[in-house]
């Protein structure tokens, strides 16, 4: 890809992400939350946290099926996307929802399985997110920074039964985001899987499959 | 971040608001009305039937005036459970045109001795209609303040005259895929509610003067996104207990199954009295948010309807919740 497709792509990626926050803002300003304008904006945070997610953990299957090599170029833009609108998920949680009651959160945290596996998630994401410039993988090394964004598999999983667990059952979205996720995963798994057969009756070091994250 | 409040509203205000919204409406109601008056009184009948819109007249019984803000019409209709419609809050006011509640029919049986499907216009007979404003609490955490009308369902019961066998009132809403989308079965829509939707009551909890047979909010007909053409109201229970656009009444000796108790055992009881001490097993019901506040507010003892707690003397509400 040229120089130029990767700004386009790039330019288009940071669109696609602001988006629903400019969409937010748009709905605010016309006065156009609903009734439940909290709930609304957790929500709305919630879901595109999820999405974001799930799409940069799409972007190394694309590579295994398509052998594309553009996606992954775009991994530390989504997930750094994600990490933004779960800053926010969290801040309007803290703020608007409980007006900074410790106590009562505290005790959410610690007894409501769904907002634990929450909190979960984005206190692993903080790791990510501060790892992920060029200089960090260098001083980290390659192989140490790999495994350490391999926590973005507990991150997806966290995720998505962060949503399972808070959901009214006979809500069938959060079991959409679950078969995202299991998908994405099935294909790595997969890929592992192909390259652990063939690597298996040759004597020689199997080629280097894959990065990781 | 703007954040609308309506505390400062004086519930004066909302029915202005409530008829300026839906003014065509309550003008064509008011000539309709005017008409029907001028006509004999047989002729009332053959006027339009009463349509979501449409004012439904009752004084207000000042008995269960409330000092909290009522909540505005227009939240009141939008922000709505009804999983016959969808899953989604704003899906019942988007996908209501679909319900149809004229011709509509009541089936009240079970264990009675004059079992009767009333016509729902006779039903409104029956007694007096009078407008009360009720708190009500969602299970979800979110409560509202709405001016109903109806008469107590004691009425309607008594006519049928329960049996000495009779210990349970059964409701259930209409099943009608073509009228509520939310029934139909899809390729991604499983995991959900078994229709009909079926709430229940102990009789003593039917029969209290509180439970409130309804027909009309805001001084108007029931809009079809909050349970048209009639449905019950609970207030000293969540909001999933006040079953909507009934089609039977079911007198019976045995505790009937209820939609979220089948769906969810362990989260949903058959009481489901609103309770700070309780929490869902998933979420803490200590608090709520009064829609059009900001802050939470601390949720009461049967939603502060201390006048039922006679009725649950020696029972253990964290155990029968």
């Amino acid at each position: 890809m040229t120089r130029r497709g990767r700004v386009a792509l790039k330019v288009a990626v940071w669109a696609a992400c602001l988006a629903p926050l400019a969409w937010l803002l748009y709905r605010a300003a016309t006065g156009d939350l609903t009734a439940n304008p909290i709930s609304f904006i957790t929500n709305l945070l919630g879901d595109w946290t999820l999405r974001i997610l799930l799409t940069s953990l799409a972007m190394t299957p694309l590579r295994l099926l398509f052998g594309w090599s553009w996606p992954v170029a775009l991994r530390r833009l989504l997930g750094l996307f994600a990490f933004f609108y779960v800053l926010l998920h969290f801040s309007v949680w803290l703020v608007l929802d409980h007006f900074f009651a410790w106590a009562q959160m505290g005790a959410d945290i610690a007894k409501r399985p769904y907002i634990t596996v929450g909190m979960a998630a984005l206190v692993l994401m903080i790791p990510l997110a501060v790892t992920s410039t060029a200089g960090a993988i260098r001083r980290l090394g390659g192989k140490r920074w790999q495994w350490l964004h391999r926590l973005v598999y507990v991150i997806g999983l966290c995720g998505v039964l962060h949503y399972l667990w808070l959901a009214k059952k006979a809500n069938p979205d959060p079991y959409y985001y679950a078969a995202a996720f299991v998908l994405l995963m099935a294909i790595r798994a997969w890929d592992w899987l192909r390259g652990a057969l063939r690597a298996a009756p040759s004597p020689r070091p199997s080629p280097q499959r894959g990065e990781g994250a | 971040m703007l954040i609308k409040r309506g505390g400062d509203i004086k519930s004066g205000e909302i029915t202005d608001q409530a008829l300026y919204l839906n003014r065509r409406a309550f003008m064509t109601g008011s000539v309709a009305g005017a008409a029907a008056l001028a006509l004999a009184p047989g002729a009332a009948r053959a006027a339009a039937p009463p349509a979501a819109g449409q004012p439904l007249m009752a004084a207000r019984n000042k008995a269960f005036d409330l000092p909290d803000a009522t909540t505005k019409f227009q939240e009141a209709t939008t922000y709505n459970n009804f999983y016959e419609f969808g899953v989604n809050k704003d899906d019942p006011a988007h996908l209501a045109g679909t319900l149809k509640p004229r011709p509509w029919k009541v089936t009240v049986d079970g264990l009675a001795h004059k079992p009767t499907t009333f016509d729902v216009d006779d039903i409104l007979k029956m007694a007096p209609l009078e407008e009360r404003v009720y708190r009500l609490r969602c299970v979800e955490g979110w409560s509202m303040v709405i001016p109903w009308i109806g008469f107590p369902l004691a009425a309607l019961l008594k006519r049928v005259e329960p049996t000495g066998a009779a210990k349970y009132v059964e409701f259930s809403t209409l099943v009608d895929p073509d009228q509520f989308p939310g029934q139909k079965r899809g390729l991604f829509n499983f995991g959900g509610l078994d229709w009909p939707y079926t709430e229940g009551l102990r009789l003593d909890e039917a029969l209290h003067p509180l439970t409130l047979l309804t027909a009309g909010m805001y001084g108007q007909v029931l809009p079809n996104q909050n349970g048209a053409p009639i449905r019950v109201v609970i207030p000293w229970k969540y909001g999933f207990k006040s079953a909507k656009s009934l089609v039977r009444i079911r007198l019976t000796a045995d505790e009937p199954k209820t939609a979220w108790n089948k769906a969810a055992p362990q989260e949903y009881g058959f009481y489901s009295n609103v309770n700070p001490k309780v929490d869902h097993p998933r979420w803490s019901q200590a608090t709520e948010r009064r829609i059009g506040e900001f802050r939470r507010r601390e949720t009461l003892m049967f939603n502060g309807y201390d006048q039922v707690a006679g009725l649950y003397s020696g029972m253990d509400l964290k155990k029968q919740y």
